[in-house]
């Protein structure tokens, strides 16, 4: 830890041992119960009607990824070409939508703004799943169309109002100067408020942009082919029984290195451009 | 809109089932997320570790993955958890890792003067936090954890998708049954959710113009 906190002083040697002490126990508590899990997931297990079942480290339950094919599928039908195809599109789309509405919730002339501020607050409050479901029986898409819709509708909604926040907190002599060397009022917008605005809220539109990726698992539900979709088909191809937890192990560990990219992306952007948050906790990433 | 209010019974069914839903859900994840954040300003190193690590997997997985894993992972372990029960501990786990950040932001909000003052009178960590700190973060913290509510009551349709009976489950069935219907059907649902998410939003409006007036 390179900065020390407000909150208490340099630990002493007394505060040190002390510290120690809890750290070891804390340790010995996480790392026992994780220990525990995996032991207790390795174990064979009798099924009610007395089938038995091997642990789930035991290599005939991970066989199948030693398939190129089976990676295929998850990696190529069910990461590239599902989740990421529905996430890379809607987060485009919904980055145009957001600033469009933002536009408008923010004009001057009331018969925009308030229409805009109607649909804002529509969208905001409306799972993306009834969306998605919305979409696909309502207006009749495929489910692609959906996902991405239901996506770009939700999220643009969201950005759309951090982007207005941005816009709100900037000092107001910046469109005071604006206006005061000529600039129209969207000029000034446009050339003056905007741009700050969005640098300012760049960390935040990352961080939903995160959302959006995670909320792609929802086509799940309306059996848009992404990855957990696709996991499910594996599972029934291959035997649930027995594939069904290194699957979703494999799933699980997809979604958090693609996340955890996007997240680290979020926070080095923060860093660089972001106001100075953290006064008083100690800034520290893991 | 026939459609509509002759099924009022089911909506109702499915209202019901989401307010549970959001009430325990948003309990457990409120008491949980509290735990986290103070382990996360704590004083001892390994503790923090511990809730960056509990608050980082679960923002960077998926809601539906939790789920899943719950209800569909664990009884193919034979590990059976009840549905219900299951969704509860599923939207609170994943729920609490935003409250425990919503929490963070607010004490990282109160100037850091404020700190600095209670210290050098010769408060100690304990005494800095409960009377200098946390009393000004939790009011600033109501409008973001309004919003994280908020985000459950959203969220709390994916339980819908995994057999627990809430609005999204019910409309799923009633848009089957009413073909014709879809739309009218489908806008009911949508109006369930804004009667809570509405009135919740205008909420946190007005107690964050009232906290920065103050400020």
């Amino acid at each position: 830890m390179s900065t020390s906190s407000v909150l208490y002083d340099a630990p002493g040697p007394k505060a040190r041992r002390l510290s120690r002490v809890v750290s070891v126990l804390a340790a010995a508590v996480v790392g026992g119960a994780a220990v525990w899990l995996l032991w207790a997931l390795g174990q064979p297990r009798v099924t009610v009607n007395g089938a038995v079942l091997t642990g789930l480290w035991s290599p005939e339950r991970w066989d199948i990824f030693g398939d190129p094919r089976v990676w295929r599928r998850l990696m190529f039908d069910g990461l590239l070409m599902g989740t990421l195809r529905a996430a890379g599109l809607a987060a485009v789309l919904s980055l145009i939508l957001g600033v469009v509405l933002c536009f408008a919730r923010t004009a001057p002339r009331r018969w925009i703004s308030v229409p805009a501020a109607i649909v804002l607050e529509f969208f905001r409050g409306m799972p993306v799943l009834l969306m998605m479901l919305f979409i696909l029986l309502a207006l009749g898409t495929g489910g692609y169309t959906a996902v991405v819709l239901a996506l770009t509708v939700y999220n643009g909604a969201i950005i759309g109002e951090a982007l207005r926040a941005g816009l709100l907190a900037l000092p107001r002599g910046q469109r005071e100067a604006g206006l005061s060397v000529g600039l129209t009022s969207l000029q000034t917008r446009l050339a003056v408020e905007f741009p700050q605005a969005f640098r300012q809220m760049l960390p935040i539109i990352v961080a939903q942009l995160v959302v959006l990726l995670k909320d792609t698992s929802l086509a799940y539900v309306v059996s848009y082919p992404e990855i957990l979709r696709v996991s499910g088909y594996l599972k029934d191809y291959y035997g649930s029984t027995r594939y069904s937890f290194s699957i979703f192990a494999v799933v699980l560990l997809t979604y958090l290195a693609v996340n955890f990219t996007l997240s680290a992306i979020a926070r080095w952007l923060a860093r660089r451009s972001g106001p100075q948050a953290g006064a008083i906790t100690p800034k520290e990433q893991p | 809109m026939e459609a509509v209010f002759s099924n009022l019974d089911t909506y109702w069914l499915g209202f019901k089932g989401t307010l549970e839903l959001l009430a325990v859900g948003g309990l457990g994840a409120l008491l949980l997320g509290t735990f986290v954040a103070l382990l996360r300003i704590s004083p001892i190193a390994s503790l923090r570790g511990v809730a960056v690590g509990f608050t980082e997997l679960m923002r960077n997985t998926p809601l539906t993955l939790v789920f899943f894993f719950i209800i569909v992972v664990l009884p193919a372990l034979q590990i059976r958890i009840p549905t219900k029960l299951g969704a509860f501990i599923a939207l609170s786990l994943y729920t609490s890792a935003f409250v425990a950040e919503a929490i963070r932001s607010g004490i990282n909000g109160v100037p850091i003067g404020q700190a600095e003052a209670a210290r050098s009178v010769g408060l100690n960590f304990g005494q800095t936090v409960q009377l200098i700190i946390l009393p000004q973060a939790l009011r600033m913290v109501v409008p973001p954890m309004i919003n994280v509510l908020i985000a459950l009551t959203k969220n709390t349709s994916v339980a819908g998708g995994f057999a627990v009976v809430e609005l999204f489950a019910v409309s799923k069935g009633l848009a089957n049954q009413h073909g014709n219907a879809v739309i009218q059907i489908l806008l009911g649902i949508a109006a369930c959710y804004l009667v809570i998410t509405i009135p919740l939003g205008q909420v946190a409006a007005r107690i964050e113009r009232k906290v920065a007036m103050q400020r």
